[in-house]
């Protein structure tokens, strides 16, 4: 069996310095202060949101899937994962989460992975990748010029992608539901660039696209 | 000079039948007048290697419980390189063996496992590093070890990325051969300790011209109480190109699809 559980946060909407809505297929990239709280909402439901993270000072150090996974010995996010860098230090860790189960193995998609799993048809319809890379490209405050090499494995907020003990893996539909959210407290200045999934051919987000919204409080 | 005409574009389910092809069958000797090159590698060390398209990688165990950490790059283009996620959800699996191959961010098929007798490689569990070393099996520096001092994989892919001109940005997530990392039912990992047994060999057939890191570091979850990373065997062969309807190409038809994506490179 498995255990989802679900914690939610003492905070009050009300109280947020900052509330952004990223419409379906649009992206969001911020910066967020060490102590900051970072509360996405699944809005309406089922909606994959792809999020990556990076040291604000140094964007060398990004967020990494499996030493996240690894140093957790766990594959699925919730209240208590630390989010480390490539450098295993924690850039966030989780606070409250009333989804329960986030995955990190199950990547953005993107217009070439598109055509390999859905074929070459699909490979113009819009994607998670193409988002990152624009968010990148126009990122003011970079060192140095961003690319694809800085969009290393992502995280799928609200998004279900189970893995047997026999070694499959699929993505399911449905853990999450509208009015969902996550809440994660920066570890140190860190941006967050989210993609707010436009996947339309697997139920990563019910096969229509919905808002999502971030949220910030000061510690 | 035929046209090469891209795979009909089909469903994805986990349920698509496979495989279509026939299993492959690779020496168990690799014939001498096919062998290309060969080099034991002591445990925790690093190499790098352009391995070009039609070459076969074979990586053979020499003591039980070797680990191989392994990322790739296109030779032509580093920018395209190996995708855990997108090698993983195209071919609805977490685990590596015969038939899988591993797919490159912009859909082409990098490397085909064409042979393997163990199974199960992981793909989740990342590389060791100082710290991982430090806190399971203490410090044993250059200054009181000299050789024998520990190494890690991460600084070994720094170092062997550094030669290539790329850095951190290019460390991606990593595939470690011989090893094997299940998820129980709430998704917590369990190492398997002793893996792989000497002697056990996966061959990596290279669909492209590739630049190739790899490391003989201890896996990262290895619960080995002693730091011992175990020796491996490398041999690098002239394989016979991959047929119409060769096996690794029809497991699945999003590799097919990978394939062509690889193939239009070298019209």
């Amino acid at each position: 069996m498995s255990t989802f559980v679900y914690t939610e946060s003492p905070l009050a909407s009300a109280a947020a310095i900052y509330r952004h809505t990223i419409p379906a297929g649009d992206f969001w990239m911020h910066e967020i202060k060490r102590g900051q709280i970072l509360r996405i909402v699944d809005r309406e439901g089922n909606q994959a949101a792809d999020t990556l993270f990076y040291n604000a000072a140094d964007f060398r150090e990004r967020y990494s899937a499996q030493d996240t996974i690894r140093e957790q010995g766990a594959i699925y996010l919730t209240t208590g994962t630390k989010l480390l860098s490539n450098e295993c230090n924690p850039l966030a860790v989780i606070t409250a989460d009333t989804c329960g189960r986030h995955d990190t193995l199950g990547g953005a998609c993107a217009c070439e992975s598109n055509a390999v799993r859905y074929g070459h048809g699909t490979k113009h319809m819009h994607s998670c990748r193409q988002s990152f890379l624009l968010g990148l490209a126009t990122w003011p405050n970079a060192s140095f010029d961003l690319n694809k090499r800085d969009v290393p494995a992502n995280i799928n907020f609200f998004m279900n992608v189970p893995v047997t003990p026999e070694g499959g893996l699929k993505f399911e539909d449905g853990v999450s539901a509208g009015g969902k959210y996550v809440e994660m407290r920066a570890e140190m200045d860190i941006v967050c660039l989210i993609s707010n999934c436009p996947q339309l051919n697997n139920p990563c987000n019910g096969y229509n696209p919905t808002p999502v919204e971030a949220l910030i409080w000061n510690s | 000079m035929p046209l090469i005409v891209p795979p009909t574009p089909t469903g994805t389910s986990s349920d698509t039948p496979r495989p279509v092809g026939i299993p492959p069958s690779p020496p168990i000797v690799i014939p001498a007048d096919r062998l290309l090159h060969e080099e034991t590698l002591p445990g925790g060390a690093a190499w790098s290697f352009t391995i070009k398209r039609g070459q076969t990688l074979r990586l053979t165990a020499l003591a039980v419980g070797a680990n191989v950490s392994l990322i790739a790059f296109n030779r032509h283009d580093l920018v395209d390189r190996y995708n855990m996620a997108d090698t993983l959800k195209g071919q609805h699996t977490a685990r590596l063996t015969t038939g899988y191959i591993l797919v490159s961010d912009m859909g082409r098929a990098m490397l085909s496992i064409t042979g393997d007798t163990l199974g199960w490689h992981d793909p989740l569990g990342g590389h060791d590093n100082a710290e991982i070393t430090r806190r399971k099996w203490g410090d044993k520096n250059y200054q009181t070890a000299r050789n024998e001092w520990h190494r890690n994989s991460h600084d070994h892919f720094l170092i062997e990325l550094a030669k290539h001109g790329l850095n951190a940005r290019d460390l991606v997530a990593n595939v470690n051969f011989f090893s094997k990392v299940v998820a129980d039912a709430d998704g917590r990992l369990h190492f398997q300790p002793d893996h792989a047994k000497s002697g056990d060999f996966i061959d990596l057939r290279a669909e492209m011209d590739l630049l190739v890191i790899l490391t003989t570091c201890h896996h990262p979850l290895d619960t080995s109480c002693a730091y011992g990373p175990k020796p491996v065997q490398l041999q690098l062969w002239r394989s016979p190109p991959p047929a119409a309807d060769d096996y690794c190409r029809t497991y699945r038809p999003e590799n097919e699809r990978a394939f062509y994506n690889s193939e239009i490179l070298y019209r």
